[in-house]
């Protein structure tokens, strides 16, 4: 059951926010919706959370169409967005308590589910939502999406603005909502979180690129990836863009990326080009590809 | 000359309070280095910033940038850096051309300079095209561009870059991150505040603030190599500790 959704599109005036989206996510599933700012992932989920009606295509979540059963649909998921939408002159515990209420629920009825992130931000449940720090607003954000112990849980970019050690304790608190069955659609635009998910859909431009686990999806790059480093990075890549036989030349925090054109590379050869051209201390290594190369060629 | 310090930090403190900010913390930045400034959210990088680039006066201790000092000459200090930030960049409703004159023209650039500079954009950035449309129409990757380009329009020696590839798509960061080195390579220090690990990779060095102190400054190949990891985000996990739960008060607040 999960959610379903076939050929979506959705534009905006000239702008073609979605083109032709279709995939499922599975009952209990993690999947993640990976793409930059832009990619089309806010309007997805407006749509799924039936804020938006597509031009195009259908939906469902969990057997539930998202324009003739909108009403049902409300009352089994929770929707975090991206941009913090509480009430921000209510206290941690008053926008607990707003939310429960709307939807004909208790705090005491759910507690167990919201109980170990709710922990963490009930010493401050008299302090007004709007003078918390980043990592508890989403805290408090997640317990208010949860609080009806929804079936199906949007979360839209849950961790942009929070720092590592938030957004490490936030997906170990997905990872324990999924153990209790609770079905869960993110977004993100880090790549590195895609590896914490089931399965990712990676979106770019409103068109879906790739669908499948993170471990095939990083099986499918196509070419071997050389790490290559110097003593000056501005040289080295200007010097990689030289080398005539250079398939892609990204860099990658104290490395480039490098993969060659040809099937019989030999990266001494590189050496010597880049010796020629006076870079000193270099290394040529290969590594494993990432989703952020699977993505940087998909993306091409 | 690669030597040089651009940035000379000496016990610099900020207290609000009761509340320590930033606690006694010292680094020089070198010029042309591109230097990384990591901490998680509420340890104190901010409050650190802000006094580096003029706007808060220190508590105690002492600062140089741009060889001038933060409390006698905190405004010359603003005219000898640029400052970009993911959140705020440029103005949506003013064209690209608009965007360079007006801050041009705040950054004390006479207006044949201006035209010199607008000209000089155009052709790098190829906005032959573009360069009278509404900043807001564009795709974020190109006014991330144009907005770090903007932040150099005065030749500062040091540019303070707040998050500035955020969200933006792999491809275009990779061509931002070149534009970054290009600028270090050609002597303006880059000064990068950012709580993402995989900005922090890409910086000659990297300091770590927690609880308003400095925990660590490195080489990120160095701090890996130290904590016995693979990603600058494994050594920030073991260095830092969540502020929601070890801090009794403040720090959980907002400071801005």
């Amino acid at each position: 059951m999960g959610i379903k959704i076939e050929n979506i599109s959705k534009s905006f005036k000239k702008i073609e926010a979605l083109k032709d989206i279709t995939f499922n996510v599975n009952d209990g599933e993690l999947f993640g919706l990976i793409g930059p700012d832009g990619a089309g992932k806010t309007t997805l989920f407006r749509i799924l959370t039936t804020l938006l009606i597509a031009n195009e295509g259908t939906a469902s979540i969990v057997g539930f169409d998202v324009e003739k059963d909108f009403q049902k649909i409300r009352n089994i998921i929770g929707y975090m967005p991206g941009k913090f939408s509480l009430y921000q002159d209510l206290t941690v515990e008053e926008n607990l308590k707003f939310f429960a209420t709307i939807f004909g629920t208790t705090i005491e009825e759910n507690y167990d589910l919201i109980k170990d992130i709710y922990i963490q931000i009930e010493p401050f449940k008299n302090r007004r939502a709007g003078k918390l720090s980043g990592g508890m607003k989403q805290k408090l954000a997640l317990s208010c999406a949860l609080i009806h112990k929804p079936k199906v849980l949007f979360l839209d970019e849950p961790t942009t603005g929070v720092d590592p050690v938030s957004r490490k304790e936030f997906w170990e608190m997905l990872k324990r909502l999924q153990q209790k069955g609770i079905t869960i659609l993110v977004s993100t635009p880090y790549m590195d979180e895609a590896a914490l998910c089931d399965r990712i859909a990676l979106i770019q431009d409103g068109r879906i690129l790739q669908i499948d686990t993170p471990e095939e999806i990083i099986k499918h790059y196509p070419k071997t990836i050389y790490n290559v480093c110097a003593d000056n990075m501005y040289k080295l890549i200007e010097s990689l863009k030289k080398y005539t036989h250079n398939y892609n030349v990204y860099p990658f925090g104290e490395f480039v990326h490098y993969t060659d054109k040809r099937i019989d590379f030999n990266p001494n050869e590189l050496l010597h080009f880049l010796e020629e051209q006076q870079l000193k201390n270099i290394q040529i290594n290969k590594t494993q590809p990432t989703i952020e190369d699977t993505f940087m060629e998909l993306a091409k | 000359m690669k030597e040089e310090a651009v940035i000379q930090v000496e016990n610099l403190t900020k207290k609000f309070g009761d509340f320590t900010a930033v606690n006694a913390i010292s680094f020089e930045v070198k010029k042309g280095e591109i230097f990384g400034f990591l901490g998680a959210n509420g340890a104190g990088k901010t409050t650190a910033m802000k006094m580096l680039i003029g706007i808060y006066k220190p508590t105690s201790g002492n600062a140089q940038v741009a060889s001038f000092n933060v409390y006698k000459n905190p405004n010359e200090i603003k005219k000898n850096i640029g400052y970009m930030s993911q959140k705020f960049a440029l103005y949506d409703d003013l064209t690209v051309k608009e965007n360079i004159t007006f801050f041009g023209g705040i950054y004390g650039l006479s207006r044949s300079q201006i035209k010199e500079k607008t000209a000089q954009l155009i052709e790098e950035l190829n906005l032959q095209e573009t360069v009278n449309q509404l900043v807001g129409t564009l795709p974020l990757g190109w006014k991330q561009k144009i907005s770090f380009s903007v932040a150099l329009l005065h030749n500062p020696k040091i540019v303070f870059l707040d998050e500035p590839t955020s969200g933006v798509d792999p491809i275009t960061r990779r061509q931002f991150w070149e534009m970054i080195y290009e600028t270090a390579n050609n002597g303006t220090t880059i000064f990068v505040t950012t709580h993402y690990m995989d900005e922090a990779e890409y910086c000659d060095r990297v300091s770590i603030m927690v609880n308003g102190n400095i925990e660590a400054l490195d080489t990120p190949k160095k701090l890996k190599k130290q904590f016995n990891v693979v990603t600058m985000n494994d050594v920030f996990l073991k260095l830092a500790r969540s502020p929601s739960l070890t801090l009794p008060f403040g720090k959980g607040v907002k400071n801005d």
